[in-house]
């Protein structure tokens, strides 16, 4: 039971961890809540369905599955990332210099876009992602680790890797770090800010996208409603981390799952939803600095 | 390379391309063809706009805008229209049928939600986006005191506002320690989870089967419960909103909400206790949305969690902005559009959400002080 709920917990947390990520980056950099990000995630998983479909349809699954499942996996991300910069560059630059909480409604218009654009296009029921990987798994001390599982939580740490390798030590890492410090300063010592806002909601779209990928598979289920919830969650867990910081999307995310997956089986599943909420409200209390965040004081 | 990427062919092929997967080839080419038509109207709009802004039909338009900006402040304060709208508004049941009246007095308690948002967003900016929560709270205790207790509507009425504006304050202590959009996030934790509770407190709330059979208001013994009865009903209440909240604002508590919303450092300096009128602001609203919640209770004899999800909490948001934040006038005819327009566009149903979505984008991009909002009014955190 104790390494079921540790195995189920660190998958849903390295989900969560995925999205969180793209809500501390743009968070970082712009101060706006992306209210949005959770439809992009619910994106990345509608498009995994649609490609899969596609190639399935054309016969290339047939002839041969990692190749149609790689592409699928590709293509989903590149229009993810492309939906996150066509979001940032209609909804959120015109309004880079208005009054703080104009951004964040403008994110809830475009929220409210996305999902009832997929409801509209692909129908109110649940999507079915095929079956493809039965539920084999490997017994590991007494606990059924599947391998979906073992790759959701591999892929993640994978990408968390590399995204920190690229925030620490690429130029535009560096330029993206620049500019979350201080806007002016950068684009004085000649950094574009917009190629760098771009390159945010790229890159953070694209982790979206495969935590929604990744979800279509483990659940087998994909509903046009999932953005919200899973959005929530994972601001939950940036929060929780201390917005802003990309090491603590990741703790915080990992945390989250697995409280969520602890609470749900020894306290009670009716409230599954609730606990995030709960959780958040907590830390924004306590500390709503976060982790590892660093307090931010009022300026005049 | 920037002069193509802005091309209306190149915007229209790139909104087309990322629409392909989810309707495929046809759907797509007819969005790229409306697409392309539709941002090289804008295009030419705008090139005219910028050549000769002296043009005579520019001036007709600037002068058209100028008298539209003034013309409802004056109107609504002209005797002669306040006594034909309230004539008209007064008439109205005796012409529609059932249906219409239904959605009237459905847009009245929208307006008296809208008109308690208004108060939080519009007057201190405070961006609550939980509102909905009170509302529920305030239905729920009328269905349960009626249905368990059987206390009437004018008993439960009291005792249900005040449960309202209690769990307002008790939200607000603590939220108010937190800075715009944080707030606005715990706002919605708050709503889900007064939801959530809703909808999993079998015992006490049935769930998600809801309560029905609540008992209908009596006045003098006499029980309100056709439509056109309830029309005049909500009205009063819709009266007293307005007239109470209008007094509000204009008192020194009102002006200290104003001047919150301006600039909190700069109001704290002026010896306004920010936190204490933060408070006050949160608890009357909700005490209006209680209000407006015990009504939707009376009226539909029903509660269920089904009506007070998150979207309920953004469409009474819209309501504000569309109207404009911090107007009232503004505000009601905000309410009256988003409850009217979908129900006289029952074809197009199933694209007002969409609608919706994009108009709000839209309104924060080309005019974020909304229908009739003054000058002046600002977010800050």
């Amino acid at each position: 039971m104790f390494t079921q709920q540790l195995i189920n917990g660190l998958t849903l947390g390295g989900v969560y961890a995925l999205i969180a990520l793209g809500y501390t980056m743009v968070y970082g950099i712009l101060e706006l809540i992306n209210f949005a990000h959770g439809e992009i995630y619910m994106l990345g998983a509608y498009l995994g369905i649609i490609f899969l479909a596609f190639f399935t349809a054309i016969g290339l699954t047939a002839y041969s599955l990692p190749l149609a499942l790689v592409l699928t996996f590709v293509l989903s991300v590149i229009f993810c990332s492309a939906y996150g910069f066509t979001i940032e560059k209609i909804a959120y630059k015109p309004l880079r210099n208005a009054p703080r909480l104009s951004p964040l409604i403008s994110a809830i218009g475009v929220s409210i876009f996305l999902q009832n654009y997929v409801m509209l296009t692909q129908g109110a029921t649940d999507k079915i992602f095929p079956n493809l990987f039965e539920k084999a798994g490997i017994e590991f001390i007494g606990t059924r680790v599947t391998y979906t599982q073992i790759f959701i939580i591999a892929a993640s740490a994978v990408l968390m890797l590399f995204l920190n390798l690229f925030i620490t030590k690429t130029r535009m890492g560096k330029a993206m770090r620049a500019v979350a410090q201080d806007k002016v300063m950068a684009s004085l010592v000649g950094i574009n800010i917009n190629t760098v806002i771009s390159a945010t909601f790229v890159i953070g779209s694209g982790l979206a996208a495969v935590a929604g990928l990744m979800v279509a598979v483990y659940y087998g289920l994909v509903n046009y409603s999932i953005g919200y919830t899973a959005g929530i969650k994972a601001f939950t867990a940036a929060v929780l981390g201390g917005i802003g910081s990309i090491p603590g999307a990741m703790v915080g995310g990992i945390l989250l799952g697995l409280i969520e997956s602890f609470s749900a089986a020894y306290i009670s599943s009716e409230y599954k939803d609730a606990y995030a909420f709960i959780i958040l409200i907590i830390i924004l209390f306590v500390k709503p600095s976060g982790l590892f965040g660093k307090t931010q004081e009022e300026k005049v | 390379m920037s002069r193509f990427t802005a091309s209306p062919f190149f915007i229209a092929l790139w909104l087309a391309l990322l629409f392909l997967p989810f309707k495929g080839f046809k759907a797509a080419g007819i969005l790229f063809i409306a697409l392309f038509a539709a941002v090289s109207l804008l295009k030419v709009f705008k090139n005219y706009l910028n050549r000769d802004s002296d043009h005579y039909f520019i001036n007709i338009l600037r002068i058209a805008v100028k008298i539209y900006g003034r013309c409802p402040y004056l109107k609504l304060r002209s005797i002669a229209l306040t006594l034909l709208i309230s004539g008209l508004v007064m008439a109205l049941p005796f012409y529609w049928d059932d249906y219409k009246i239904d959605i009237a007095v459905l847009a009245g308690i929208y307006i008296i939600l809208a008109l308690g948002l208004n108060i939080v967003v519009g007057f201190t900016g405070l961006l609550n986006l939980g509102f909905v929560a009170f509302y529920a709270i305030g239905a729920y205790s009328y269905a349960l005191l009626n249905t368990k207790l059987g206390l009437g509507f004018w008993a439960s009425l009291p005792l249900s506002v005040m449960l309202v504006t209690l769990s307002g304050f008790i939200l607000a202590i603590p939220a108010l320690r937190l800075r715009g959009d944080y707030l606005a996030i715990v706002t919605l934790g708050f709503g889900e989870i007064v939801r959530l509770v809703l909808n999993n407190w079998d015992s006490f709330t049935k769930g998600p089967n809801g309560i029905g059979g609540i008992e209908p208001p009596h006045i003098f013994g006499m029980q309100i419960s056709s439509l056109g009865h309830f029309y005049y009903f909500v009205i009063i209440f819709v009266l007293l909103a307005v007239f109470i909240i209008r007094r509000v604002a204009a008192s020194r508590i009102g002006r200290a909400w104003i001047a919150i919303r301006e600039d909190e450092i700069a109001s704290s300096s002026i010896g306004i206790n920010t936190t204490a009128y933060k408070l006050y602001s949160f608890a009357f609203a909700a005490f209006w949305a209680g209000l407006a919640g015990v009504l939707f209770a009376a009226k539909m004899q029903f509660v269920s969690p089904e009506s007070f999800t998150f979207m309920e909490s953004v469409l009474i948001l819209c309501m504000v902005i569309l109207g404009g934040l911090g107007s009232i006038p503004g505000v009601i005819l905000g309410a009256i559009i988003l409850v009217m327009l979908p129900e006289m566009l029952r074809e197009v149903q199933l694209y007002r959400m969409l609608a919706l979505g994009s108009g709000l984008v839209m309104l924060m991009i080309f005019r974020p002080q909304g229908l009739l909002g003054g000058k002046g009014v600002s977010f800050r955190s």
